[in-house]
C-alpha cells in the first residue's frame, strides 16, 4: 500500500497535524500494522519537498508534531491519478506453499502432512477473522472478508493439491 | 427480543466423565461403513464435547455425510461404535434411537426439510410437539427461536412463501426448538448465497453455543467451517481429528 498516497488522501478531507494523520490512518487502514510516528513525519517531509502538501500552521512549541499540514492542488491531482490507476492484480505465481510441497515430494517427506498442517493453520486464522468480523462494524467486516476470501482461495488450492498429490509426486520425481 | 432460550436440565451440557472414561458427549470409535462394494467410511475415531462446534470437512464423496448419519444413529456402522453420553447407539432399540433423534438431536439439512403444508411457526414447533408438549407451549417455545433467528415476522407464512435464507433460518429454529444436546447440520448453507449463508452460520453457532448444544457441521466450504471451534477432515472415508495438528487449539 502506498502510505504517502493514503496520507495525502486523508489530508484532502481537511488539514491535520501529523499525529492526527497517524491516528486517522491507524483507525481506517492500520489494523494489525499501525504506522510509526517516524514514518508519518518522513513521509510528510517528502511530500512537502515535492510540493504536494504545505504547512498550514505551526503551534507554539516547535517540533514536527506541531505542524499542521494541508494538501496542495498538485497533491489533489496526485491523489486523483493514484485512485484512477488500477492496481496490478497479484499473479500469485511465486508461492511458498507450492515450493514447500514440491520440495517435500522431491525429498520423500510427508507432503500430505504438510498440506494438513497448512490447512489447520489457515483455518485457525480464518476462525480468528470470522470472530473479529462477527463483532466488528461494516468496515471491519469488509477488511476481514477481503482476507477471508484470499485464505479461502489458498485452502481450495490446498485441497486441489491434496487430491492430486500422487500424480504430482510422479511428475516431480521424473 | 425475549430472553435467550436455555437448555432444560435434562439436556444441560454434560462434561462429567462417562463410563468409557472420557468427558465426550459424542464419541466415535473405529467406524466403518460400506455401501455395496463401495467403502464410504474407513475409520473414524474422535470425540465431541458439549458446546463444541465441530466442522466435518472434505471433498464431495469423501464420506462426510455417512459419518454424520452414523453419529446421529440414522445408519448403523458395519463395525465400530458411536457413544452418546457413554451409551452405545447400536445397543439401543429402534424406538430408543428414534426418541433420541427427536429429543436430544436436532437436524438441519441443505434444503427440503420443512413441511410445506405447515406454517413456519408450526414447522419450528413440530419437534417440541413430537416431544409431547401441547400446541400453545410448543409454539411459544418455537417463537423464541424464530425471534432469535430473526424470522418471527414470517411465522404465519408457509415454506413456499419465504426465501431460501428465511426457510433455512426457520429450519435452524426448528432444530434448536426442542433444546437438543447435539445439532447435526449437513451443508446447511449449501443452497444459500454467501451473505445469507454467513448470517445463518452466525445465528446457528451463536444460538447453539448459548444453549450449550454441540454442533456437528458437515461442509466443504472453508468460510462456513471458520465458524467452528475445530475440524475433522474426511478423505477417502478416513476421518481425522485435526485438533492434534500444530497451531490448533
Amino acid at each position: 500500500m502506498s502510505i504517502s498516497h493514503t496520507l495525502l488522501g486523508l489530508l484532502e478531507t481537511g488539514p491535520r497535524h501529523g499525529y492526527d494523520l497517524k491516528r486517522a490512518f491507524d483507525e481506517r487502514f492500520g489494523h494489525d500494522r499501525p504506522l510509526h510516528y517516524g514514518q508519518v513525519y518522513s513521509t510528510m517531509s517528502r511530500l512537502l519537498k515535492n510540493g504536494l502538501v504545505e504547512v498550514d500552521g505551526i503551534e507554539a512549541g516547535g517540533g514536527p508534531e506541531r505542524k499542521r499540514y494541508a494538501i496542495t492542488d498538485a497533491g489533489i491531482t496526485d491523489v486523483e491519478e493514484w485512485l484512477a490507476t488500477p492496481e496490478k492484480p497479484e499473479p500469485y505465481l511465486q508461492s511458498t506453499l507450492y515450493t514447500k510441497l514440491v520440495l517435500a515430494l522431491l525429498t520423500d517427506r510427508d507432503a500430505s502432512s504438510l498440506l494438513d498442517t497448512q490447512r489447520s493453520e489457515h483455518l485457525r486464522l480464518m476462525r480468528e477473522l470470522t470472530r473479529r468480523k462477527t463483532h466488528g462494524d461494516l468496515a471491519d467486516q469488509l477488511i476481514c472478508d477481503h482476507a477471508l476470501f484470499h485464505l479461502e482461495a489458498d485452502l481450495r488450492w490446498l485441497e486441489t493439491a491434496a487430491a492430486r498429490l500422487d500424480k504430482l509426486a510422479k511428475e516431480v520425481r521424473r | 427480543m425475549s430472553a435467550t432460550p436455555t437448555p432444560s436440565p435434562a439436556h444441560a451440557p454434560d462434561a462429567a466423565p462417562h463410563a468409557d472414561g472420557t468427558s465426550a458427549l459424542l464419541h466415535a470409535e473405529g467406524l466403518h461403513k460400506t455401501y455395496g462394494s463401495t467403502p464410504a467410511l474407513a475409520g473414524a475415531d474422535f470425540s465431541i464435547r458439549a458446546g463444541e462446534v465441530v466442522a466435518v470437512m472434505g471433498p464431495s464423496g469423501s464420506g462426510k455425510s455417512t459419518l454424520l448419519h452414523c453419529l446421529a444413529g440414522i445408519v448403523p456402522p458395519d463395525s465400530g461404535r458411536v457413544l452418546y453420553r457413554g451409551r452405545d447407539l447400536s445397543a439401543l432399540s429402534d424406538a430408543q434411537r428414534s426418541a433420541l433423534r427427536r429429543g436430544d438431536f436436532g437436524f438441519v439439512f441443505q434444503f427440503g426439510q420443512l413441511v410445506p403444508e405447515l406454517t413456519c411457526l408450526e414447522n419450528a414447533a413440530l419437534p417440541v410437539r413430537l416431544a409431547g408438549a401441547g400446541r400453545k407451549q410448543a409454539e411459544a417455545q418455537a417463537r423464541q427461536w424464530l425471534e432469535r433467528l430473526e424470522v418471527d415476522d414470517i411465522r404465519h407464512h408457509r415454506p413456499g412463501q419465504v426465501s431460501g435464507g428465511q426457510g433455512q433460518r426457520v429450519a435452524v429454529a426448528r432444530a434448536l426448538a426442542a433444546r437438543p444436546s447435539v445439532v447435526f447440520a449437513d451443508e446447511p448453507t449449501g443452497a444459500l448465497d454467501s451473505l445469507n449463508g454467513e448470517r445463518v452460520m452466525q445465528l446457528l453457532t451463536e444460538a447453539a453455543r448459548d444453549s450449550g448444544a454441540a454442533v456437528v457441521l458437515v461442509t466443504h466450504e472453508a468460510r462456513v467451517a471458520a465458524y467452528s471451534d475445530r475440524e475433522i477432515v474426511v478423505r477417502d472415508g478416513k476421518a481425522r481429528d485435526m485438533s492434534a495438528m500444530a497451531g490448533v487449539a
